[in-house]
């Protein structure tokens, strides 16, 4: 049987892994590729690396970086930030990531899942989506949360579906940082939008969270902050997931 | 040390599954060269894109020539996902024709809730097998097309929802993981030391 996925997410800015809340007031967490290793070694099924610095320099770094995670590390690693082009999906995948997430790029140009998607396979195309509730709709946000879209969340999801994304990567902004729990409303909308795995992200504060959001029928939770300060291990989340018998790995 | 190649044909992890392969203790070569890919005595064909791509970089390049070769001689040889499905003699994907080292089809997945095929499954024997011997195992997937488990050469299989893939196959000395060993922690390592010991017999 499949087993749900539980993602520990470094967010890595100028080489180290930071967190804040609700994308501003960053603090520093360390080494990204000592994080991957201890979250691997703790059971992590997977790891998301979301690159936050811009820049050329910053990308020549990150490739750097994520050739040298992606041989020590033995579990699939997905990396994200900053992807504009079909080149930078190659250049990630060349440099060792297992799936690429696309996020505002996508947005600016679909057409760019679909050209990605053709060249490389839908199995490795992540499209990442950031959405913040205005009244009863979910409305995807650009540029980490800087840039109003006027699009429905759950429509760009599944547009994004038909043009190729084999995954989509879904972080409710009002609850990311905040350890409120996850939007379980936001993912409901999306199970029944697409017939691809789901990654529920933002606002874990808990084992409880984690599981709440998994037993919705999401493929995998994805968390930092809980992780990071090393409050929960992954294997205590895992624990409780067992114990709701949600399949673990 | 066991020496093997990791054919070189344009697919994404390559990398990774180099890297996974030294740390069981093998001596790795990378290479895009059909010349080095006849003399080696142990190949593998990694994978990760589609299969239409990948079979145009193998004939184009003459690496298919030079596999068909080895797999006469008997030369051990282990694809890797989308390794796997060129093995075989036709895909879906693309609907193009692949290597034939091994008989039958792949498919789109029929019967899954959903797809890709994405994360962590059980890995059942089906066979005794010398690479199935440390089975059953939970491994590591990414993939929308496969064989079905009633393919002949299936040693191995995973069940997905409403149906059921051949995930290692094995005939004569070909043989293939629709998993990424590279990515499966020790499950996957320990498939890679049976490579590593395997000499193409079953």
């Amino acid at each position: 049987m499949l087993r749900r996925r539980i993602i520990p997410c470094l967010d890595v800015s100028g080489g180290r892994v930071v967190k804040g809340v609700e994308f501003v007031n960053l603090r520093d967490c360390g080494e990204p590729v000592d994080a991957a290793l201890r979250y691997a070694e703790q059971g992590a099924d997977e790891l998301c690396w979301l690159n936050i610095t811009a820049g050329d320099e910053a990308w020549d770094h990150l490739l750097a970086q994520v050739a040298h995670a992606g041989t020590r590390i033995d579990v699939p690693l997905t990396v994200g930030g900053g992807v504009s082009d079909e080149p930078h999906v190659r250049d990630l995948l060349g440099a060792g990531a297992d799936k690429v997430s696309i996020n505002s790029a996508a947005l600016d140009r679909p057409d760019l899942v679909a050209e990605c998607a053709e060249r490389h396979g839908s199995q490795c195309i992540v499209v990442a989506i950031d959405a913040r509730r205005t009244g009863d709709v979910w409305e995807a946000v650009a540029s980490g949360g800087r840039r109003v879209t006027g699009r429905n969340a759950v429509e760009w999801a599944r547009e994004a579906v038909e043009r190729g994304a084999g995954e989509l990567l879904v972080t409710s902004m009002d609850s990311d940082g905040t350890q409120r729990g996850y939007a379980l409303d936001l993912y409901e909308r999306l199970l029944a939008a697409v017939d691809v795995p789901i990654i529920a992200s933002g606002g874990a504060s808990s084992p409880a969270d984690i599981a709440d959001v998994l037993e919705l029928g999401v493929s995998a939770a994805l968390a930092a902050s809980i992780f990071h300060d090393g409050i929960h291990t992954v294997e205590e989340v895992k624990h409780t997931c067992r114990e709701r018998n949600l399949p673990m790995r | 040390m066991t020496a093997v190649t990791v054919v070189d044909y344009g697919g994404g992890n390559v990398r990774s599954l180099c890297a996974a392969l030294e740390r069981c203790g093998a001596a790795v070569t990378v290479s895009a060269d059909p010349s080095v890919v006849a003399a080696s005595p142990r190949l593998m064909l990694a994978g990760q894109g589609a299969a239409g791509a990948a079979m145009q970089a193998l004939e184009s390049s003459g690496l298919a020539e030079a596999l068909r070769d080895a797999a006469q001689r008997h030369v051990p040889l282990l694809g890797v996902c989308v390794g796997l499905q060129v093995l075989f003699d036709h895909s879906d994907e693309d609907d193009c024709a692949c290597l034939g080292l091994l008989h039958g089809s792949v498919h789109r997945i029929q019967g899954a809730d959903r797809l890709p095929h994405l994360g962590w499954n059980d890995v059942e024997p089906l066979i005794e097998h010398p690479l199935t011997q440390d089975l059953p195992a939970i491994t590591y997937f990414a993939h929308s097309y496969a064989v079905t488990a009633d393919i002949p050469s299936a040693v191995a299989v995973t069940r997905i929802d409403q149906t059921t893939i051949a995930s290692v196959v094995a005939r004569g000395s070909v043989a293939g993981a629709q998993f990424h060993p590279e990515r499966s922690s020790e499950a996957g390592r320990q498939l890679l030391r049976r490579f590593l010991d395997w000499d193409g017999s079953h």
